[in-house]
């Protein structure tokens, strides 16, 4: 029981740094970015390749993934995302489904679509056991490393410029550029920084998760589940919409394996009839 | 006559370009008989975008998960004629209610909340319809699909025959016929009042219209329609399966309005003739990747801007 | 001594940190021309929404008639009559004059509901909306889109739609708000013209126009009643001048 709590738990985390991006993405520049997965999926991808290739040690493809998948982020954020940020929902969400489709379907033809399996270096391999309760290695692993992340970006939201300026622009864009701020530049940095960690979070849950092209589809309702549970004007509310969501999963697939993802489904769906605005939501934020 | 009476009159009139659409429906089954099954699927994805419409240009609702209806009837009309009777016509009305009821009773979903609440929502209830209809293999035929489903003859025993014609025929009938519902609905204050929760739900409120009746109302309408689509493509092709819960088909209906133009009643039509054409056009080309294209397609048309594409047909369009 | 027709009874809204209502007792009586004044933030759309139904209040009550209200969902307020004009104009956008007010009569008629009929084949619908139209100097624009309308256009459509709903209580937020001196008259004559039995709540910051047209005024600082009485005791009271004083000059919004 303990262990499954554990596996939640790594999963939740694994899932909260996924799908941080999309939240602040979502709270800052108002944008439905289901494509959001599709970075993911590419640091899954550049992480299994170097590492099959390049014949690169694990850790390190890991901050590889992060700056690999920033500098696609940032790349894309000008030149297409930019022109989105006014236009209704409807249209961003075909955008992004577009975006999908391209991202997926490339892959599929750059790489074939067998599921690519990465070698876990020896070290991660394994568990910890102890009386009660054995504790994956790889998961142990992820946990900290979500965790370190997870700290280092409340730290840096809350006490440095950069934090204050996001937060700034996240409340509001038009008063925030009044008063000096350059908007785009933050919106640029954050929608980077957001699709790296995407990519980081793909890279670590491969082995997890599977790179595979139809990832970005799979995975895209859980990451929106975590941003309209978790609401996009906390940080601490997506974490805990991650970590109840990849409990639920992961003790659902176990207790109820002919039901599987239903739950989840279900659960998301009784938590936004009940708060239409999220759980953690602040009241009265956002559209 | 007043000027407002006219005013208000003139936009309920028919146009000649309607007819001339109407007409043409028919005239397309009596003379291009060797195309009747692709004009089918047409049509299919016509009545589809058409309830999608509904909900989308008139009431303002976005939904990424409108396939759920379409599934539901679908399955339905199957396993009705698989387990009780093959009669199309009695499938039909069952898969009709079977759809219109379980929209009545996902609209509650949709009443509060915002864009991102109501995309998400749509988008879970068809994700777990997909899953249901997979883990309940002992009824729907899980992955493999529904096997096994005969359709008896219409009416006058028309036995639907391989070439499609008598297919092409009753999915025409069934359009033709919501077509004319909804654009009676449309025209009329209801309508109207859908538009204006579209527009400004405060101010609908303000004037005192009720808000979520008129929600749950053309929700349930717009599910039943989209079942009666599901149900024809079960009853034409003798077939029922996962697909027809698939995200992909929400995705595929959304661009199919779109390109058509959401608001006017046509766009469905208008969208699916030219979304088909498309469709078969790259797929012949490269079947494997036509989904790079779509995307590419999709990703084009956003970013250029929806109206633009409207430009051939906007005098359709500025017609209201 | 006239009845009263709209009343709230220790009104309270809390949210956040702040109280936007504080404790309000209004009472607009039966052909009022009520004017409700006070800075900026004080509170005043805050009550017109509580009034509507928009927002539910943290405690206190809202009474019409003499019926309780408190809880009557906002739709159903207006039905019983009371309408209300924003501040910001809430048009709907895609709809033309004639359609919008054909809607909103046909709202007021019950009949908004109907499916079959197309809108306006109902003769009631034609007559009324063409009296508004005339009215409020729509006639040359009724066939074109909301959207591409003028302000000044949309602001009289703004308060015709209200009109629309035949009020028995009229809350108006700042009516002539944006809109240029010369056609501000315009508008207030309508107002005036109003039947006697129409009961109006005005909000407004310009001094001239309540003293033109309320006879009797509320003043609300930080969400609580400062001050009440008619129009002359009103504004010639030393601590009302003094509130406004420091928010500079009384006109503009």
């Amino acid at each position: 029981m303990l262990t499954l709590l554990f596996d939640g738990i790594a999963y939740g985390m694994l899932l909260f740094v996924l799908a941080v991006g999309l939240a602040v993405t979502l709270g800052l520049m108002n944008f439905i970015n289901l494509a959001h997965g599709a970075f993911a999926m590419a640091g899954g991808y550049i992480t299994v390749l170097a590492m099959s290739r390049l014949g690169m040690p694990f850790l390190l493809c890991l901050p590889l993934a992060f700056i690999g998948t920033a500098l696609l982020g940032a790349l894309l954020e000008p030149t297409l995302y930019r022109r989105m940020y006014a236009r209704p929902h409807l249209d961003q969400v075909l955008f992004s489904i577009g975006l999908v489709f391209m991202a997926v379907t490339g892959v599929d033809y750059l790489v074939g679509s067998m599921q690519q399996n990465i070698q876990l270096p020896a070290w991660l391999k394994g568990r910890f056991d102890f009386e009660w309760v054995g504790i994956g290695k790889y998961r142990s692993f992820i946990i900290v490393v979500c965790g370190v992340l997870t700290v280092a970006l409340q730290w840096v939201l809350a006490t440095t410029r950069f934090g204050s300026q996001l937060r700034a622009s996240v409340d509001d864009p038009r008063v925030a550029s009044g008063l000096g701020l350059n908007v785009n530049r933050i919106f640029l940095l954050t929608f980077a920084v957001g699709s790296g960690l995407a990519g980081l979070g793909g890279a670590l849950g491969a082995e997890v998760l599977g790179p595979d092209p139809t990832f970005p589809l799979k995975f895209m309702i859980y990451f929106l589940i975590v941003v309209s549970v978790g609401g996009t004007t906390t940080l601490t509310g997506p974490l805990l919409a991650a970590l109840l969501l990849g409990i639920a999963d992961v003790a659902g697939k176990y207790y109820v394996p002919k039901l599987g993802a239903f739950i989840v489904y279900t659960l998301m769906i009784v938590i936004l009839l009940i708060r239409p605005q999220g759980l953690f939501a602040r009241a009265g934020g956002g559209k | 006559m007043t000027a407002v009476a006219q005013s208000l009159r003139a936009h309920a009139a028919w146009r000649w370009w309607e007819l001339a659409l109407i007409a043409a429906l028919p005239v397309s089954w009596l003379l291009l008989p060797s195309h009747a099954l692709l004009f089918n699927e047409i049509a299919i994805l016509a009545l589809f975008a058409l309830s999608l419409d509904l909900i989308l240009g008139y009431a303002g609702v976005v939904s990424l998960g409108h396939a759920a209806f379409f599934g539901i009837g679908s399955y339905a009309a199957a396993l009705f004629a698989k387990l009780v009777m093959p009669d199309p016509l009695v499938g039909m009305v069952v898969a009709v209610a079977t759809s219109a009821a379980f929209g009545a009773l996902c609209s509650v979903l949709i009443l509060r909340g915002t864009d991102l609440t109501r995309l998400m929502v749509t988008l879970g209830v068809a994700s777990i319809l997909y899953e249901l209809a997979n883990k309940l293999d002992w009824l729907t035929g899980g992955a493999d699909g529904l096997q096994g489903v005969v359709i008896g003859p219409l009416p006058g025993q028309f036995e639907f025959d391989l070439a499609g014609r008598t297919a092409y025929a009753y999915t025409l009938a069934v359009l033709i016929a919501c077509l004319l519902l909804v654009r009676k609905l449309v025209h009329s204050p209801f309508g109207y009042s859908l538009q204006a929760l579209r527009d400004n739900r405060l101010r609908a409120g303000s004037i005192g219209l009720s808000v979520n009746t008129r929600l749950v109302v053309v929700y349930t309408v717009a599910s039943a329609i989209a079942g009666a689509a599901g149900a024809l493509l079960a009853q034409t092709s003798g077939f029922a399966s996962l697909d027809v819960f698939e995200f992909h088909r929400s995705a595929e209906v959304l661009l199919v309005l779109v390109i058509g133009g959401t608001g006017y009643l046509y766009g469905g039509i208008f969208g699916a003739i030219v979304f088909k054409l498309l469709h078969d056009l790259i797929s012949a080309w490269t079947p494997q990747y036509w989904n790079f294209w779509f995307g590419l397609f999709l990703v084009v048309l956003m970013l250029v801007g929806r109206e633009k594409l409207m430009k051939p047909w906007a005098w359709f369009g500025a017609k209201r | 001594m006239s009845m009263v027709v709209l009343e709230t009874r220790s009104l309270l809204k809390r949210f956040g940190g702040i109280t936007p209502t504080n404790d309000v007792t209004v009472r607009v009586y039966k052909g009022a021309r009520h004017a409700l004044i006070g800075p900026n933030g004080a509170g005043k759309t805050t009550l017109i929404n509580l009034l509507t139904g928009v927002l539910e209040p943290t405690s206190g009550s809202i009474w019409l008639d003499g019926h309780d209200i408190t809880q009557l969902a906002a739709h159903l307020r207006v039905r019983r009559g009371i309408v209300r004009t924003f501040q910001i104009n809430q048009l709907f956008s895609e709809l033309t004059p004639a359609q919008s007010l054909a809607l909103t009569v046909s709202a007021q008629l019950g009949i908004s509901g109907g499916w079959w009929k197309p809108l306006g084949a109902d003769p009631r619908v034609a007559p009324a909306c063409e009296k508004l139209l005339a009215q409020f100097h729509l006639m040359d624009v009724m066939n074109q889109r909301v959207k591409h309308l003028a302000y000044g256009k949309r602001r009289l459509l703004e308060i015709a739609t209200a009109l629309a709903c035949e009020p028995r209580v009229l809350l108006l937020d700042e009516p002539v708000a944006g809109v240029p001196e010369g056609e501000r008259q315009e508008i207030f004559d309508i107002v005036n013209a109003l039947p006697a039995d129409v009961s109006v709540l005005l909000i407004e910051h310009d001094m001239d126009l309540v003293f033109n047209f309320a006879k009797s005024v509320t003043v609300l600082v930080s969400g609580a009643v400062f001050a009440e009485g008619d129009v002359q005791a009103i504004t010639n009271d030393p601590r009302v001048k003094a509130v406004y004083l420091g928010e500079g000059d009384g006109g503009g919004s």
